[in-house]
């Protein structure tokens, strides 16, 4: 592996941190949606730059699957879900933009710290492979730990989910069962979630998880 | 000819549920399709029974060993009883118009791909299909659980999918670093995911890597376990989906969850440069007991309180396999499966009382052993043993704990025996409050409904007077293999 080769796959993973950053401080749905299409499409370049390099063909379809499901298809229904529910306008979080960067940027150092030492042994290239996909994933816990709104906090997991992708494809020779079904997954999760958010949007006129919040069944 | 019968046990335990969910999901008739879900779970269950004679050849996806054929019948077995009761509890809430005929068909499609979700986690030799699985029990739960659409089961579930993912994410990222570890020495590819070889070469793999991804199962898997401070999503889940779901979750899938968790447990101790994770275990274990038991006393649901019963016992199990050894293992052992039976009988009886009394309000429910002497008994029945009173099988596996923990760590078994006391209390106190005085009413419920309750009572009252030889030598023979 040239020093190129390997410099191509950090920007392409670091980007993706990058864009996980973008997407904590976004405050429009339509923004937020399109910037979680936009981390699926570096995903996907990733990942098929791995395949290029460990010479592992069948990685190109779990970057197929990245670009066209999480990259066009997701991004659609959710414009469609937004729109039909009339929420287009503005997102809340519960923090604030700035202590919500601040934090995010510990998470990333402390991934760097946490996974450096002990991927030692591992390889320089899967090193950084992992400190990013693991940075990627508390980014994306932070984002729906400070989102109200369900379908901020569905983003946040699916950015998630790309983390986890990232890592798996940075694992050489990860057999193929795991990554299509982490894509499965995310279709089933598909499915489940907007079943809920019609559900939801059927009771209570909102996709504020705050108005879930309300009717907790322990009140008395 | 012991191998080929092992196969085709495995084929069917897998096979049947699948077929199951489909035909289920293609019959509109409701009496039909509970006779089917039943059929089909007696079926599986003497798929899983076979196993514990006959065993398949290990492959590099699927494994049979003593361990998991003891969890595989247990569900197995509860998974059955919990479809009996439901066909009753089912018909009920079809009568009262809280669940249409449509949700039932989906009800009873998705309970057969949840058996059949939890006996291929259970079966799966590979770490990466175990996940797939338990991913997909989760899914189908979580789905069940919002099905009565009011809010507050809609935010239960939403709240169980929301913690229920990231648990699940958690774990993945774990196995990815288990797969890491493995990979330098066995070699890319399938076999650096096969659990059985894992175990065997997990002395040669990098120490810090197993450390890293240990943390991350345990957040993960300890999710599903519901052991505090993770277990959020639990007591919801239990108090607002349909009770046969909430036998089923706190008989079967949490009982998943810690084998998944058990399974790398096992990677771990055969490295010896690597953190112990029983001192891990043994401390959220704790924390789960003590908090729950806590817990207890302030419930005004009475699902709800239950559902804290289940963290707090899933937390002596937790406990019990994290001090290791031998005693300490078979009291485990004992324990899950003593609670399996108990716990879902106890929800079988609590969703006949508030489908009776038509309120799950502890305060709203009074004198059940006059209203319905039968259903009232057994709960009491229940109560007492889930709290771990003799005669029953609770009372023999948390003295085994006891008096193992007082052999080896004198100040732990202070705490645990505090955090049984604080839990016991606090269902006695409520157990009180429902079984007895008189509420005036007078309830109608035809004695056979009951037969799954008084099945799982009788057999921890059984286990709990005397424990056959042969269980207690399986059980030992398990408990030496799980270090």
């Amino acid at each position: 592996m040239t020093p190129l080769e390997t410099d191509i796959a950090h920007l392409l993973a670091g980007s993706m941190v990058l864009v996980s950053f973008l997407l904590l401080y976004q405050d429009r749905m339509f923004a937020l949606i399109n910037i979680f299409a936009l981390q699926a499409w570096v995903l996907a370049f990733s990942v098929a730059w791995q395949a290029y390099l460990q010479h592992a063909p069948h990685l190109f379809i779990t970057a197929l699957i990245a670009l066209a499901f999480k990259g066009v298809f997701i991004p659609v229904a959710l414009h469609r879900i937004v729109v039909r529910l009339g929420i287009h306008r503005s997102i809340e979080s519960v923090v604030s933009i700035g202590p919500t960067m601040l934090f995010g940027m510990a998470l990333v150092a402390l991934s760097i710290v946490v996974m450096l030492p002990v991927t030692e042994a591992a390889g320089a290239f899967v090193r950084e492979d992992l400190a990013f996909a693991l940075s990627i994933v508390l980014l994306g816990l932070l984002m729906m730990v400070t989102r109200r709104n369900a379908v901020g906090q569905v983003i946040g997991f699916m950015s998630l989910e790309n983390g986890l992708v990232l890592a798996a494809t940075g694992a050489r020779g990860m057999p193929l069962v795991v990554e299509i079904s982490v894509a499965f997954s995310v279709l089933i999760a598909f499915i489940v979630i907007g079943m809920f958010l019609f559900r939801i949007r059927e009771r209570f006129d909102s996709v504020d998880v705050r108005a879930l919040d309300m009717s907790r069944g322990e009140s008395a | 000819m012991s191998a080929s019968i092992g196969i085709a046990a495995l084929t069917g335990l897998l096979a049947i549920p699948a077929v199951g969910a489909l035909i289920l999901a293609a019959i509109p008739g409701y009496r039909m399709s509970a006779t089917i879900n039943a059929v089909v779970c007696a079926f599986t269950l003497s798929c899983a029974g076979l196993l514990y004679s006959h065993r398949p050849e290990p492959s590099l996806y699927l494994l049979v060993d003593d361990v998991n054929t003891v969890f595989l019948i247990v569900g197995a077995l509860v998974g059955f009883t919990t479809s009996v009761f439901s066909a009753g509890y089912i018909a009920h809430e079809l009568q009262t118009k809280r669940l249409r005929i449509r949700d039932v068909r989906f009800y009873h499609a998705m309970y057969q791909l949840l058996m059949l979700a939890m006996n291929l986690a259970l079966v799966s030799n590979n770490i990466g299909l175990m996940w797939v699985a338990i991913e997909v029990a989760t899914l189908t739960t979580v789905v069940m659980v919002g099905m009565y659409r009011t809010s507050a089961a809609l935010e239960a579930a939403w709240k169980y999918f929301i913690l229920g993912s990231v648990g699940i994410a958690l774990a993945l990222f774990g196995t990815i670093l288990v797969y890491l570890a493995a990979q330098e020495r066995l070699g890319q590819g399938v076999v650096a995911m096969a659990w059985d070889r894992l175990v065997a070469s997990s002395g040669t793999f990098d120490p810090a890597l197993l450390n890293l991804s240990f943390v991350f199962l345990l957040l993960g898997y300890g999710t599903k376990v519901g052991l505090a401070p993770v277990h959020a999503w639990l007591p919801d889940a239990h108090a607002e989906g349909p009770t046969p779901i909430s036998a089923v979750l706190s008989g079967l899938l949490l009982n998943v969850a810690l084998f998944a968790l058990l399974r790398f447990k096992l990677i771990m101790a055969g490295n010896a440069a690597v953190i112990s994770p029983g001192p891990l275990m043994v401390a959220m274990g704790l924390t789960s007991l003590v908090f729950a038991g806590l817990m207890i006393y302030r419930r005004r649901d009475i699902k709800r309180m239950f559902a804290y019963s289940s963290i707090e016992h899933m937390g002596i199990i937790t406990l019990a396999f994290g001090l290791g050894g031998p005693l300490a293992n078979f009291a485990g052992l004992l324990h899950m499966a003593m609670h399996s039976l108990t716990k879902s009988a106890i929800f079988f009886g609590v969703g006949y009382i508030s489908q009776l009394e038509g309120t799950q309000r502890i305060a709203d429910i009074r004198g059940l052993t006059r209203s319905q002497p039968l259903l009232g008994w057994l709960l009491v029945a229940g109560v007492v043993a889930i709290a771990g009173l003799p005669p029953f099988g609770i009372f023999t596996s948390e003295f085994l704990l006891v008096t193992s923990t007082f052999a080896r760590s004198p100040w732990l078994a202070i705490a645990l025996v505090t955090g049984l006391a604080i839990a016991f209390s606090g269902l006695m106190l409520r157990l009180h409050e429902l079984a007895f005085g008189d509420s005036g009413k007078r309830h109608a419920l035809p004695a056979y409904r009951l037969a799954p309750m008084a099945l799982h009572l009788g057999l921890v009252a059984i286990a709990g007077l005397y424990l056959p030889q042969t269980i207690t030598t399986w059980f030992r023979h398990v408990a030496s293999q799980l270090g």
